[in-house]
């Protein structure tokens, strides 16, 4: 197995509204392999972008608070406890972000190649010469066409997928361990999105980088992820790698997401597996599981207690009470029950 | 449906932009089809390609600049003001970016209610009973009718916008892009609501989406279109099974599919580069500049919708060849 470079402990991230304190991100814990592709899906509201601004610390401090017991190892280094200069220096250079929106994530008065070098001026002692010309690398390096010219433009004059490419660019400038994507293609349409998975892929096995994926195309999930942990109101319900999610999965909920998306071959019109109902609020969330409210194999204990981990094989763990050897499983499809660990 | 009654006919529709001392962006260019009544038409394509265009045309929030839009065999671009209001109550939208296109100023149940009190459908407490109906057909609970958009979710305010066209129960409605903002669990509840919806009160639906999968989900025929141009044109399941034109293979391919196996085997058929401006196009197929297959007759002619397969039509040169050379292509 490769070498450890991000372990999240305990990760509790709660903000203050004022309804009271939203519980965003409820204790989850992962680990990140050097070179492996991390997907995070889930709802929207679910804390899956929450968790990923919290690693790069780019919460709001006046309204956020996180659990002081919650680390975020990267090389071993807590982040959460890193001043803001020491950040500076980690964001971007170490640790870099792609956002959803790249039309409001890119500075609307600045031009792209001076976006980029800026990225590079702030991490390395070298000249501003020197920058533009690796930003105009880069730029070449995300295939854009007319780099040299594009070079000049401002944001405006890009389009989605090429203001995506730019940002790309600017997050890999630096040559970062950690690429975190939060949506990267959920703006983009399916050819760009097919180009732009693409390049990230070929980036990432170049640079032997790990990518932290948010998102909640499991399309694209399917296509990139090694492996997938899936997030529900805060914690992290199940987690295995792309195979196991996909075809062996054991939590309700999984099962929900990938039953509700239509498939290419599927007859038309038919009524797609729907979940009834909304997340829980996350201002008091359920004591027991919180999907209980919404989970066709529901018990009475789901409401009561929040349910141990069951480990299945040495990467998929589930959190699901079905799972407890006390547990009614007749009603369960069959392929859902599998043999512990 | 043996009898198929034709609700909207689209003829030659065209919409021009004036973007700059002789720049035209073309953004619809000569785009015919019927959507019949209780049907649901899919058109889908890439960003740039006229497709939500097409859609507010249709829907008479543009001018159209040259061609027809029939509804019920009236030209909707000449009505007067009362045919208008009219014409709005018998047909609505749902728009995509469910944070612009809701007042932030207004309360939920104001904004649903709106219409209503233009169409004075109800008032009082009837009024507020069916706003508190529609929050909850669109998964919404009834406390929400007094909260602000800013406090809702983005999958939420899309939900009150599709509780908004729904308040005065139209005939027609476009769906811009209504579920590309939501997530999937949520979309299924969407999409699975249009069409309740639609067996239920016999609804017509143009529904205008690049999530292919959804839109073949949803669509009884389906529309691809690329730059102003219809490409092909064909039933829903005819059109996955068998797409015709070069860039809805492409389109095809490039869907990822949520199974692992299936994603590694798939044989990809990359598209390089992107749309090219729709400002001032030059003659000749407009696919020509990404498309493999081009001749010199590409350049020079715009191939016409044609249809080569029964109800299956197809705008392209070489359609026709590249069809007898790889048949299982």
């Amino acid at each position: 197995m490769k070498e450890k470079i991000l372990e999240v402990k305990n990760l509790e991230v709660s903000f203050k509204t004022y309804a009271g304190i939203s519980h965003a991100v409820r204790g989850i814990d992962f680990n990140l392999h050097k070179g492996e592709t991390l997907a995070i899906v889930g709802e929207s509201g679910c804390g899956k972008t929450v968790s990923s601004k919290a690693i790069m610390r780019l919460l709001p401090e006046s309204n956020t608070l996180i659990n002081e017991n919650s680390e975020v190892l990267f090389h071993g280094e807590d982040l959460l406890k890193k001043s803001e200069n020491e950040m500076v220096s980690i964001r971007g250079s170490k640790i870099s972000m792609i956002f959803q929106d790249p039309m409001t994530s890119l500075n609307p008065t600045m031009k792209i190649g001076d976006q980029i070098a800026e990225s590079i001026l702030i991490h390395r002692q070298i000249s501003k010469e020197e920058a533009y010309k690796e930003a105009l690398e880069m730029l070449q390096l995300v295939k854009i066409p007319n780099a040299e010219k594009r070079m000049k433009q401002y944001p405006f004059e890009f389009s989605g997928g090429m203001r995506q490419r730019a940002m790309i660019a600017i997050a890999l400038a630096c040559k970062p361990e950690i690429l975190i994507a939060d949506e990267p293609t959920t703006a983009l349409d399916v050819t760009i999105q097919a180009q732009i998975m693409e390049l990230i892929g070929e980036l990432q096995k170049e640079l032997d980088m790990a990518m932290i994926l948010v998102t909640h195309d499991l399309g694209v999930v399917a296509s990139v992820a090694d492996k997938i942990q899936v997030m529900y109101a805060g914690k992290i319900v199940e987690r295995g790698d792309v195979r196991e999610i996909f075809y062996q999965s054991t939590h309700p909920y999984t099962r929900a997401l990938l039953d509700s998306v239509p498939k290419i071959h599927s007859t038309n019109k038919e009524t797609l597996y729907s979940l009834k109902g909304t997340p829980p609020d996350l201002i008091n969330p359920p004591v027991g599981c919180s999907f209980a409210p919404r989970c066709e194999y529901g018990m009475n204990i789901c409401r009561k207690k929040y349910p141990e981990l069951t480990k299945f094989s040495d990467t998929q763990e589930c959190n699901c009470w079905l799972h407890d050897p006390r547990a009614d499983v007749r009603n369960l499809p069959e392929n859902m029950i599998r043999r512990r660990q | 449906m043996d009898k198929k009654e034709v609700l909207i006919e689209v003829k030659d529709l065209k919409k021009y932009f004036q973007v700059g001392r002789n720049q035209t962006l073309k953004a619809v260019d000569g785009v015919n089809f019927k959507i019949y009544k209780g049907e649901t038409l899919g058109i889908v394509g890439e960003s740039g390609c006229g497709k939500t265009t097409c859609g507010k045309t249709v829907m008479g929030l543009y001018q159209a600049t040259g061609g027809e839009v029939l509804f019920d065999g009236v030209d909707i671009n000449k009505l007067n003001k009362k045919e208008k209001k009219e014409f709005t109550k018998r047909a609505q939208i749902i728009f995509q970016d469910p944070y612009s296109s809701l007042n932030p100023r207004m309360t939920v149940g104001d904004i649903i209610g709106e219409g209503i009190d233009i169409h004075k459908l109800y008032t009082g407490k009837e009024r507020q009973e069916k706003i508190y109906e529609l929050l909850e057909l669109v998964g919404l609970n009834r406390e929400h009718a007094l909260r602000f958009p800013h406090e809702f979710s983005g999958g939420q305010r899309q939900r009150i916008g599709i509780a908004r066209a729904l308040a005065i129960e139209p005939e027609f409605i476009v769906c811009d892009e209504p579920i590309s903002a939501l997530d999937v669990s949520i979309q299924a509840q969407v999409v699975n609501l249009l069409i309740e919806l639609q067996q239920k009160k016999n609804l017509t639906y143009l529904f205008i989406a690049h999530d292919l999968s959804m839109v073949k989900h949803i669509s009884d025929r389906v529309g691809v279109m690329y730059l102003g141009n219809m490409v092909e044109f064909a039933e829903s399941d005819e059109l996955y099974q068998n797409p015709l034109h070069p860039y809805t293979k492409a389109l095809m391919a490039a869907i990822p599919i949520p199974d692992p196996d299936t994603e590694e085997q798939k044989k990809r058929i990359r598209l390089e580069g992107e749309i090219p401006s729709p400002v001032n196009p030059k003659p000749g197929c407009r696919f020509v500049t990404r498309c493999r297959y081009a001749t010199e007759k590409c350049h020079q002619e715009t191939p016409k919708l044609e249809e080569l397969v029964p109800e299956h039509f197809v705008a392209c040169h070489r359609a026709k060849e590249l069809m007898e050379d790889h048949p299982q292509e």
